[in-house]
Formats: structure tokens, sequence, C-alpha cells
């Protein structure tokens, strides 16, 4: 059988080398002790012929959160004080990217390869087709406060790649993460171009009691609400009740 | 130790959130106050969602009030009609303040005026709090007998009642546009009132300081608790898990704060209180004065 499996794949016109994916889990669970998660991508280089160019292989790793809207404002002094005076609508960005390589992006990726597969971040965004007129530095400042909160990764020399075939990298989501899926993207790149990709998806959910929760808030918002006031009182009560039996 | 909040989706140290409830619940306890225009601040710090923060805190102010109120009830010092009287313009005014919020956001400027609110609410109060409190103290250190006002313009109004506990016969109006006042700023504010509503009970309704906590209690927690409903009914942004961890940080400081309370003096009390007040009034000014770091921000609220 595996002979076969073999031969069959000997026979497929095949790329002359491709990526074979792992991940540490498929599955991040939010539960309620959730303080952020390491994933675990990887993968190695599989080949049909011993490797053939001298310029080395490269991998870069994307991952990609839920596309959001959002509202991007800039605050601006008027009469002495600093309020918001200018906003911009964005219709959709990814709450949370990251990029992880093996070197320095601009070396190993041509820009017309980064045009083709939007792997950058920068081009990410800009291939969802926001129209933001000419206020660029709306999406700059996106993108800047993503990154200083974690939500937007660049990890340039964050992915190891032993001889050319074994590759691995250690992506930090951060604690508020969005719910949904996780695309995640792999590349193979040699001077420049890609050889090769492939593509994944983690998924990204609350479970156990914040699952509970966040559903009934949702469904039945009433009750939800009738249940907050009910934990409120009671507690409220409890403690007045048990201050008096310590008192008395 | 780190807890994952459901509805707020972030982590946030669970130790931190008890240890602001409990020291809002000892504010809470002593002044009388249900604490919203510290918590709500001090919860935008801490990285909860805005939205989350309000609706949260009105949930919690609800727990820490009743436990305080217990305490009052016992005591006695609770003016059960006046805080009924009070109530029903306190829902009525934050039934026009929710209608008045959503304009603003529509707008585009609810941040700015809920801080404007604020400052302008909070130095005013703090600041007539102080000046009355030094005076206040001043004669008793001199001897001399405070004076209540008997008779004002608050006595010539038409619809007069009995407040018992208050020892007042006035007439109802003041009472419920003091509560229609106190509901829009709470819908809007995301607050119980209380800093209003005590300064305005012995102010400008001349109640007695020892019942006026009490008072404000009994009414902040009705309505608190609609305007909890409202949230989690229109807005889905309550957080039980978060209101959970400030109310059992701060049943506990409003016990400890109800003792306090009872021995300190009621002058000091107000001029502790008005120190406060203008305290979070100047931080909240520093921020609308000071250039921000970064003066994007970003509203994922769609």
């Amino acid at each position: 059988m595996r002979a076969l499996l073999l031969l069959l794949l000997l026979a497929l016109p095949a790329r002359a080398e491709e990526i074979v994916l792992g991940l540490s889990s498929d599955e991040v669970a939010i539960t309620a002790t959730f303080d952020g998660s390491d994933i675990l991508i990887f993968g190695a280089v599989k080949r049909a012929a011993p490797a053939p160019q001298p310029a080395p292989l490269h991998v870069i790793i994307a991952v990609s959160g839920p596309e959001r809207p959002l509202t991007v404002r800039e605050a601006g002094r008027r009469l002495g004080i600093w309020v918001n005076t200018g906003a911009v609508r964005v219709n959709a960005a990814p709450t949370f990217y990251a990029v992880a390589t093996t070197g320095p992006i601009d070396l190993i990726l041509r820009e017309t390869e980064d045009l083709r597969h939007s792997i950058t971040l920068s081009r990410a965004i800009e291939a969802i087709g926001n129209d933001v007129g000419n206020r660029q530095d709306f999406l700059d400042a996106l993108v800047r406060i993503r990154a200083e909160e974690g939500s937007y990764q660049t990890l340039e020399g964050g992915v190891t790649f032993d001889q050319e075939t074994l590759f691995q990298t250690r992506i930090g989501l951060p604690a508020n993460l969005t719910e949904g899926d996780y695309a995640t993207r792999i590349f193979l790149t040699r001077d420049g171009r890609v050889v090769d990709s492939t593509e994944t998806t983690i998924f990204v959910r609350k479970a156990g009691i914040e699952r509970w929760l966040f559903a009934l808030s949702q469904e039945q918002p009433l009750l939800y609400g009738l249940l907050a006031l009910a934990l409120a009182i009671a507690a409220g009560w409890g403690a007045s009740a048990g201050f008096r039996a310590l008192r008395g | 130790m780190q807890i994952y909040l459901p509805i707020a989706e972030v982590s946030v140290n669970a130790l931190l959130l008890l240890g602001l409830g409990g020291l809002v619940g000892v504010l809470s306890g002593m002044f009388g106050v249900g604490g919203g225009f510290l918590i709500t601040p001090l919860l935008f710090l801490v990285g909860i969602p805005p939205a989350v923060a309000v609706a949260t805190s009105a949930n919690q102010i609800v727990a820490s009030s009743f436990s305080a109120l217990l305490t009052h009830l016992q005591r006695r010092t609770v003016d059960m009609w006046m805080g009924t009287v009070l109530l029903m313009g306190g829902l009525l005014g934050s039934a026009l303040g929710v209608m008045a919020f959503n304009l603003l956001r529509s707008l585009g400027q609810v941040d700015l005026l809920v801080r404007l609110c604020y400052v302008a609410f909070l130095g005013t109060v703090g600041g007539l709090m102080l000046l009355e409190s030094v005076r206040a103290v001043w004669r008793t250190r001199s001897g001399q007998i405070p004076q209540r006002r008997r008779h004002s313009w608050v006595h010539a109004l038409p619809f007069k009642t009995r407040f018992r506990v208050s020892g007042l016969y006035i007439s109802v109006i003041p009472p419920i546009l003091v509560g229609v006042f106190v509901g829009l700023l709470s819908a809007i504010m995301g607050v119980g009132g209380g800093f209003i509503l005590v300064p305005a009970m012995i102010y400008l309704l001349g109640m007695p300081t020892k019942v006026v906590v009490g008072t404000s209690t009994f009414q902040i927690i009705f309505l608190t608790a609609f305007t909890t409903l409202l949230h989690a009914t229109t807005n889905q942004t309550v957080d039980v898990v978060l209101a959970l961890l400030l109310i059992v940080g701060g049943v506990i400081g409003a016990q400890v704060g109800a003792q306090i309370g009872t021995r300190l003096k009621p002058e000091l009390l107000r001029l502790l209180l008005a120190l406060l007040v203008l305290a979070v009034c100047g931080q909240l000014a520093l921020t609308l004065l000071l250039r921000p770091e970064e003066p994007f921000s970003l509203d994922s609220a769609a």
C-alpha cells in the first residue's frame, strides 16, 4: 500500500521541493485561565531530487487572525484640549498577524512575489482593499498600535531551518485573542521566488464556562442581565451576613 | 494569577481586580458613593474596553451598595420615602440619558463629552465640598454651632410632603429634579451618581448628613440595576466574571468602609471625599490638556 502511494507520488509531476507540515495543535481553547498561548509550527521540505540550486532555501510563515472592521481616530488640539479631530473607517483589518522568516524579508522575498501572495503585513492589509483615500498615516497608526500590543508581529529570523530540510517556529498568541479561524500559510522561497506554499487553519475557540457565559449573553441577554444582578445581590447580602456572623 | 474575561475578551490579573474592587468598596462604604466615578476610569487603565467597563461597573455598584445598604438599614439611616421619590426621577433621567448618549455617539464625540462631564462635575462638586467642609471643620474647632438654613426657595414650592426620617417637610419637586439629573449623568458617565447626589441632598435639600449616605445608597442600587439590565439587553457588554471579581473585593471593602464611616466626624468625611473627587478630576483634566503619547486611537466597536 505504502509502496503504491510512493509510486503514485513519484508519478505525479511533482514540484522539486514540497512542504510537509505539522502543528503543535490546530486548536486553541480560550478557557478561564487563558493567558496567551504559544503555537509551534514545524515541518519538513520533501525533495524528489537533491537540492538543485546553489541559492539557499528560505521559509516564511504567516498567521492571520479573523478580519474585523474598526475606526481609527486622530486627536488634535482644539481650544487647548485634546479632542478627536479626524477619523477613518477601516472596513477590515486582521485582529492578529504574524510573519516569521528565516532571514531579512526584503532579501528572501521579491516585491512582485509579495504582491502576488500578500505575505508581509503591509501587503496583507493593502490586499483587503480598504479605501482610506490619501490618509495612509491612519493605516500606519493602526499597524503601529497593534504592533505595540503584540497583535502584529514581524519575526525576521524567527524560523529555525536545519540543513534546508527541517523548519520550526514558535508564535506567541496574545491574551486578547479574537475567536475565529487563523489562516496559517507557509512559503518556501529560493532566490526571492516562492517555490512552494501550503495553508492550514488554526481554530481559536472559547471553551468551558467562558463559552457558556458568552453564548448566554448573546442569546438570552435578559436572562443574563438578571443573572448578573442576582449574583451581585447574593454576593452583597452574603458578605453582609458573613460580617454580622463574625461580629455577633 | 491571570484570568480570561469572556465578554471583555482580555486576560487580566485576578488579584488586581480584587484589589480594585476592595479599594472602591471601602470608599463606597465610607461615603455612600457607588464608586463608579473611580472604578470606570481604573478599568480603562487596566485595559478593559470602555463599553464593558461602564456596563460592568454598574453591575458591581449594585453589589457593593447592597451590602452597604444592609448595614445602613440596621442603623435606620435610610429615608425610604425620599429614596423612592429620588428614584422616580432617576429612572426617567436614565432613560433620557441613554437617548442622549446614543445621539452623541452618532456624532462621534462621546468620549470627549464623557470626559468633559467628569472634569466639570467632579471639579465643581469637589471644589464646593472642599470649601464647605473646611469651613465646617473650622466652625467645630472654634466651637460654633452649625446653623441649618430653615427657609429657602426650596420651601416655597407646592406638593409638599413629609420626609419623616430626614425630618423635612418640603415639596417633592426638588428631589425629583435632583433624581432626573442624577439619572441623566448616570447613563452618560456610567456612574451611580452618588458624588452628585450626596452634596445635592446636603446642600440643596438640607437633609441631615447621617441619613444622606444610606438614602443615596438606596437609590443608587435601583438606578444601577436598571442601567445594568439596559446594557445587558442592548449592548451585551456586562461581563459577569469581571463583575464577580470586583464584587468579591468590593463587598468586603464596603463593610470595612461602613465601619470607618461611622467613626469619623461627618465634616472630616466630607473633606476627605472632596479631596478624592478633586484628585480624580485633576487626573482626568491632565489627560485632556497634555499631548497624548499616541495621537491615534483604535475603536473596534463598529
